[in-house]
C-alpha cells in the first residue's frame, strides 16, 4: 500500500469511505466517548450526509448512524478511500 | 413454600430492545420507541417465575459506562451499588461488534451476567449467523438468543435467570488484560483498594477507574463510607496518581 498523508475526517466528502488511523484528542473523556461510539483506529466508516449547514455530519459506524460536529471530526485522522478505487 | 425476591437489571446499547424485553417479562407497557435516550431514568417492574419473585430494572441504554454522562452514571451506579442478583446485557445480534464493548465493561464489574442476543429474527433476515455456544465459552457467561418482539427464547432466558439465582450456574467472565504498564499499576493498587472498600466491590474494576481519574466514582464511594475518613478514600486516589 502506498503511504498516504493522513487526513482529517472532517475533510472527507459525502459517500466516501474513511479508515481511521488515530484520534488526536487530549481530553480523555471525549476520546473515550468517541471510541465507545465506534470511532476506533483501524475501523472503516462511511460519510453519509452533511447537514444543510455543513455541520454536523452523519457517519455510518459499525452498523449505526452517528453524527459528529466538526470540532470532533477535526481530530480524527485517517485515510480517505474514494469511491472510484473499488 | 418460601418465596425469594431477586433483582434483575437490564443493560444494553440504545435501541437493542431492552424495553421490549422488559415489557414481555413484566407484562407492563413501558413506552418503547425507536429512538435513543428514551429511558432516561430507570423503570421498575415485577414478575414471578418458578415461585420466585423478581424485580426487573430497565437501565438507560448506553454505549459505554465510562463516559460520565448522566445516563451512563445511572446505569453504572445501579450495577455497582444496587448489586442486582443478575445483570442481563441485551445485545443487538445484527451489530455484535459495537454491542460487545458494553458487554465487556459489565463483565468487568460483576460475574452474575447473562448475555442476551436480541433481534435474532433481524439477524437471520440479514444472513447473520451467531454461534451462541462459542460466544458463551469465550465470554465465560451464559448466552441466550431471543427475539423479544416475537416472544421467542423467553422461556430459555427465564430458565437461565432461575438457574443463576439458585447458584446452579458458575460463571467465569473473561478478564480483559491491559498493557503491562497498566497491569503493574493495578497490581500495586488492588490491595489498597481492598483495604478501603473491602471485598464487596470489584477491586480490579475500581482500581481501573481510579487510574482513569474517575472522580464521580470516588465521590459515590465516599458517600457510601461516611465512617471512613475522607482522607482514606482519597488516599487511594492519591496512590493511583502516584503510581
Amino acid at each position: 500500500m502506498p503511504s498516504v498523508k493522513l487526513q482529517r475526517l472532517s475533510e472527507a466528502e459525502e459517500g466516501e469511505h474513511f479508515r481511521i488511523e488515530k484520534l488526536d484528542i487530549k481530553d480523555g473523556t471525549m476520546k473515550r466517548r468517541l471510541l465507545d461510539l465506534g470511532f476506533v483506529p483501524g475501523c472503516e466508516i462511511i460519510v453519509l450526509q452533511k447537514s444543510p449547514l455543513g455541520d454536523p455530519t452523519a457517519y455510518r459506524v459499525s452498523n449505526t448512524t452517528i453524527a459528529l460536529r466538526k470540532e470532533e471530526s477535526d481530530h480524527i485522522y485517517g485515510e480517505r478511500i474514494c469511491d472510484d478505487n473499488k | 413454600m418460601t418465596t425469594n425476591e431477586y433483582t434483575v437489571a437490564l443493560a444494553g446499547n440504545p435501541n437493542t430492545g431492552k424495553s421490549t424485553l422488559f415489557n414481555v417479562l413484566t407484562g407492563l407497557s413501558q413506552h418503547t420507541g425507536n429512538w435513543p435516550g428514551k429511558t432516561v431514568v430507570y423503570a421498575e417492574g415485577f414478575f414471578t417465575y418458578n415461585h420466585n419473585r423478581y424485580k426487573m430494572v430497565d437501565l438507560p441504554g448506553t454505549y459505554s459506562l465510562y463516559s460520565n454522562s448522566a445516563d451512563e452514571e445511572v446505569a453504572r451506579n445501579f450495577i455497582i451499588f444496587g448489586k442486582p442478583d443478575v445483570t442481563i446485557v441485551v445485545l443487538d445480534a445484527t451489530a455484535l461488534e459495537r454491542n460487545l464493548n458494553l458487554a465487556l465493561q459489565v463483565l468487568e464489574m460483576t460475574s452474575s451476567v447473562i448475555v442476551c442476543l436480541n433481534l435474532m429474527d433481524e439477524a437471520k433476515k440479514k444472513g447473520i449467523r451467531i454461534d451462541a455456544g462459542k460466544l458463551a465459552e469465550k465470554l465465560g457467561v451464559p448466552v441466550v438468543p431471543i427475539s423479544a418482539r416475537n416472544k421467542e427464547g423467553i422461556d430459555a432466558l427465564l430458565k437461565t435467570i432461575d438457574a443463576m439465582v439458585c447458584g446452579k450456574i458458575k460463571t467465569k467472565p473473561i478478564v480483559v488484560r491491559y498493557s503491562p504498564e497498566i497491569e503493574q499499576c493495578m497490581e500495586k493498587l488492588i490491595p489498597r483498594v481492598k483495604e478501603v472498600i473491602g471485598d464487596a466491590y470489584p477491586a480490579r474494576w475500581v482500581a481501573l477507574r481510579l487510574l482513569d481519574g474517575d472522580m464521580s466514582l470516588l465521590h459515590a464511594f465516599y458517600k457510601l463510607f461516611p465512617s471512613k475518613k475522607e482522607a482514606t478514600v482519597y488516599a487511594c486516589d492519591g496512590s493511583a496518581k502516584s503510581i
